[in-house]
């Protein structure tokens, strides 16, 4: 058959056609998505260090827990289908889901959750939150859908911590190799990791729950605050968790391509306060440090934009949380007498230490101008991470420090012996106490409130900031979490529209 | 000639073994606990201990320095505190992004620096010259990092030809490789081709002064031979010297160019490592950086005799 010309033409128009229609509807059904993130875990096993990128990548993704917290700070059931606190206010039963597989295929079973939490407190346990287990006296197994927990005493906090990255459960036989190699029940497996650049993970088709929209993701490592914003310029990464550039949101935010979101985390930013060092010892001198400290001049000369203040060790994000930042204003007149109550008509020396974090080096030079302003010179001494974990949180050789305490809920720790801060309040461990065995709501968040006030009246430290989530997607992927209740970013929730 | 190489090898372990020893010295009287830099705020005694004793951080300190010596001496470079895998396998890693790279920018600045050089001493005290050193005094005086930025501002941000940064690794296919390479590389090279150009040029100036120059012009031969057998062959000592020089600057560089890029590179390595208290990696990183610096200084000698033909005996 002869071929006319005009034939050929459209012949060849229509390859052409072809040749697109295969990229416009791939680029319809767009399934992977590039997720740049500040640091990389150093390993993917989050029962095993206190990395929060370990959790980031793998909670919810790789590994789940008997419950699972939503992106409003909720505790919701997860490989536990339902559970019930007996009358005792001790015994927790769970009821486990029984379709559950592992990625190696072993299916989940009650065994496993014995296991998994007899692990983090054996004695060779390296759990970073071995406290959360310690309350745990016995385990028991009635049968494969059934564990029975029973407490030593009642903990109100025992379901919360559950949802931490540190209680995931793994299998007997491959939680030796989950550093490196993790086989965990989420919705996402292990693909492969290229370390310092990337770690992707595949979806995993025996999954119980709902299907992720998204078969393949891609965690994109990125320290350099101006490659991060690059690569989300470039199109090469299709969200940042936690933009560490904040200097560019402005510029960010004006492009219509992305979407960029400001969000809280539980990362209370604190001057911490050697409470049992001279002259921080004395009232009078930690409320004139409070009286001194403008928050809100710190914050925006950190960030360049607003963000949430605090006025006692406690997140917003919780239901029992108020605003004590008026306890004692930003008013550096009274700091000056109170110092000169406080027996320093003239002010007095002493040493801020901070630790590499951007946050803390900033706010550190606007902290100590605005100590100056009232006769408080405090001289700054930049450390490296390792040596502040060893000189300030160890062995307690420091006067003043800036750090955020990331841990969800942990006001707690003003009631550990022997914590940095050194305040020692027999008032305040009591009443930490009593939260800890009081399981009504209502009541104990009552005593939050107690707690937080006793805090900010203390002036125990000085009480900065909530750590900003600063959160950049494409404008078609949606599901990133605004606010961070726990450091998690799950895949499963992300799908393009 | 045997005895003095072995002289010079014997030499050569008992400064690796200083430098070893040195090395572990410094690293162990730096405060900071790798265990309580991976368990965090929260971590207990208990679960400190049992790392400690994982990371065999347990043993008395003369006893870890014989174990890493025997580790050293067997290439087993002992596990990373961080990552829990080997420092060998995480140092062969990285090598294969590092050093490509640093081929390449040494490659890259040759290329542009030398035919530079060249010109602008065949063109003396013209516009071409003035042009030449005027790129030569840029190329030093803008930091490499910058440069880094605007590459990336210009071809990934603004023209989409180039990933912004990161490393796909070899296995996504040499030419996706490259391409990642690309802008890290040029950033790279940017100095040292400014300061390859200003060293072959004056190079170049002094050996075009020498008798044997004007002889070879005179036996006929054309100003581009004369240039490329005589003159440029006999200036290209100095410009070794540099390259050499150069080699472990390069590495250096790399560390803050790494950085830039997000490239998974020892220099991002050694950063990460420190600032993590990873020592363990620190050590072997360093004492494959020594170890790098001694074989550059080698490679650069049986270079020079293979140019100059008189050193051979010596």
């Amino acid at each position: 058959m002869m071929t006319t010309r005009r034939e050929l033409l459209a012949g060849v128009g229509l390859a052409a056609v072809a040749t697109q229609m295969p990229a416009v509807a791939f680029a319809q059904t767009k399934d992977s998505v590039t997720i740049g993130m500040t640091l990389e875990p150093p390993t993917l096993d989050p029962t095993s260090g206190a990395a929060q990128a370990i959790r980031e990548v793998t909670l919810q993704n790789i590994f789940e827990g008997l419950v699972k917290m939503d992106r409003t700070g909720r505790v919701q059931p997860c490989l536990a289908e339902s559970w019930e606190l007996a009358p005792d206010t001790i015994t927790y039963r769970f009821k486990l889901r029984q379709d559950v597989k592992f990625h190696d295929d072993t299916p989940f079973t009650a065994e496993q959750v014995k296991f998994s939490f007899e692990r983090a407190v054996a004695p060779d346990s390296t759990n970073a939150q071995r406290q959360l287990f310690t309350p745990i006296a016995e385990i028991t197994t009635p049968d494969p859908a059934t564990v029975v927990i029973k407490l030593k005493q009642p903990t109100a906090s025992f379901l919360y911590g559950l949802t931490w990255g540190d209680a995931v459960i793994v299998a007997p036989a491959s939680a030796a190799n989950n550093k490196t190699n993790p086989v965990g029940t989420g919705p996402f497996k292990f693909a492969r990791w290229n370390r310092g650049d990337r770690l992707e993970l595949a979806r995993f088709d025996g999954y119980w729950g709902e299907k992720p929209s998204l078969a393949k993701a891609t965690f994109r490592f990125m320290s350099d605050p101006q490659a991060q914003v690059t690569a989300l310029q470039a199109g090469d990464v299709d969200a940042n968790t936690n933009l560490s550039a904040p200097e560019a949101v402005a510029q960010l935010k004006a492009d219509p391509k992305l979407t960029v979101t400001i969000g809280r985390t539980e990362g209370e930013t604190v001057l911490a306060t050697n409470n049992a060092k001279p002259p921080f010892d004395n009232l009078k001198v930690r409320q004139a440090i409070a009286h001194a400290l403008d928050r809100k001049t710190i914050a925006l000369g950190v960030y360049g934009f607003d963000v949430q203040l605090i006025g006692s060790h406690f997140s917003p994000l919780h239901p029992a949380y108020i605003d004590l930042t008026g306890t004692y204003p930003y008013d550096p007149e009274k700091a000056k007498a109170l110092l000169k109550e406080a027996g320093f008509p003239n002010g007095f020396n002493c040493t801020l230490k901070l630790p590499p974090p951007s946050y803390a080096r900033r706010a550190g030079e606007i902290v100590a101008e605005l100590l100056a302003q009232v006769g408080i010179k405090a001289s700054i001494e930049p450390l490296e991470f390792p040596q502040w974990l060893e000189r300030v949180f160890r062995n307690k050789d420091y006067d003043l420090s800036i750090i955020a305490h990331t841990e969800p809920l942990d006001i707690d720790i003003y009631a550990r012996d022997d914590y940095y801060f050194q305040y020692r309040n027999p008032a305040f461990k009591a009443l930490i106490a009593k939260i800890s065995g009081t399981l009504d709501e209502g009541e104990r968040n009552e005593l939050y409130k107690q707690a937080q006030r006793m805090l900010a009246q203390d002036a125990v430290n000085g009480f900065l900031f909530i750590l900003p989530k600063i959160t950049v997607a494409k404008a078609n992927l949606e599901g990133m979490w605004t606010d961070w209740p726990l450091p998690v970013t799950p895949l499963a929730e992300l799908r393009w529209r | 000639m045997i005895g003095y190489v072995l002289r010079r090898l014997v030499a050569l372990v008992l400064t690796l073994l200083a430098a070893a020893l040195v090395i572990f010295l410094v690293l162990e009287v730096l405060p900071g606990d790798p265990a309580a830099v991976t368990l965090g705020l929260n971590a207990s005694p208990e679960a400190l201990n049992a790392l400690h004793a994982e990371m065999g951080l347990d043993k008395p300190a003369s006893l870890r320095f014989l174990l890493w010596l025997r580790g050293l001496a067997t290439g087993d470079l002992g596990l990373s505190y961080t990552y829990r895998v080997p420092v060998a396998q995480l140092i062969a890693e990285r090598m294969a992004v590092t050093l490509p790279l640093a081929v390449l920018a040494i490659l890259l600045a040759i290329l542009i620096g030398m035919p530079l050089g060249v010109l602008a001493a065949s063109r003396r005290g013209k516009i071409t010259d003035a042009g030449v050193m005027a790129f030569a005094q840029a190329g030093l005086a803008i930091p490499n990092f910058w440069f880094g930025l605007l590459l990336v501002l210009v071809f990934a941000v603004g023209l989409g030809w180039l990933p912004a940064n990161g490393f796909p690794g070899w296995q996504a296919g040499i030419g996706m490789a490259l391409k990642s390479l690309a802008m890290p590389a040029l950033a790279l090279a940017l100095p040292q081709a400014a300061i390859i150009a200003r060293v072959t040029r004056s190079a170049m100036l002094d050996t075009l002064q020498e008798d044997f120059v004007r002889t070879a012009r005179a036996k006929g031969l054309s100003e581009g031979v004369t240039m490329r057998r005589h003159a440029l062959r006999n200036a290209l000592i100095p410009v070794v010297t540099i390259l050499g020089l150069q080699f472990s600057v390069l590495i250096a560089g790399a560390i803050i160019i790494e950085n830039v890029f997000a490239l998974p590179g020892l220099g991002r390595l050694v950063f990460q490592a420190i600032a993590q208290h990873d020592l363990i990696v620190v050590k072997g990183l360093v004492m494959l950086f020594a170890g790098l610096a001694i074989l550059i200084n080698f490679a650069v000698e049986l270079l020079y005799g293979l140019i100059d033909p008189r050193l051979r005996q010596a």
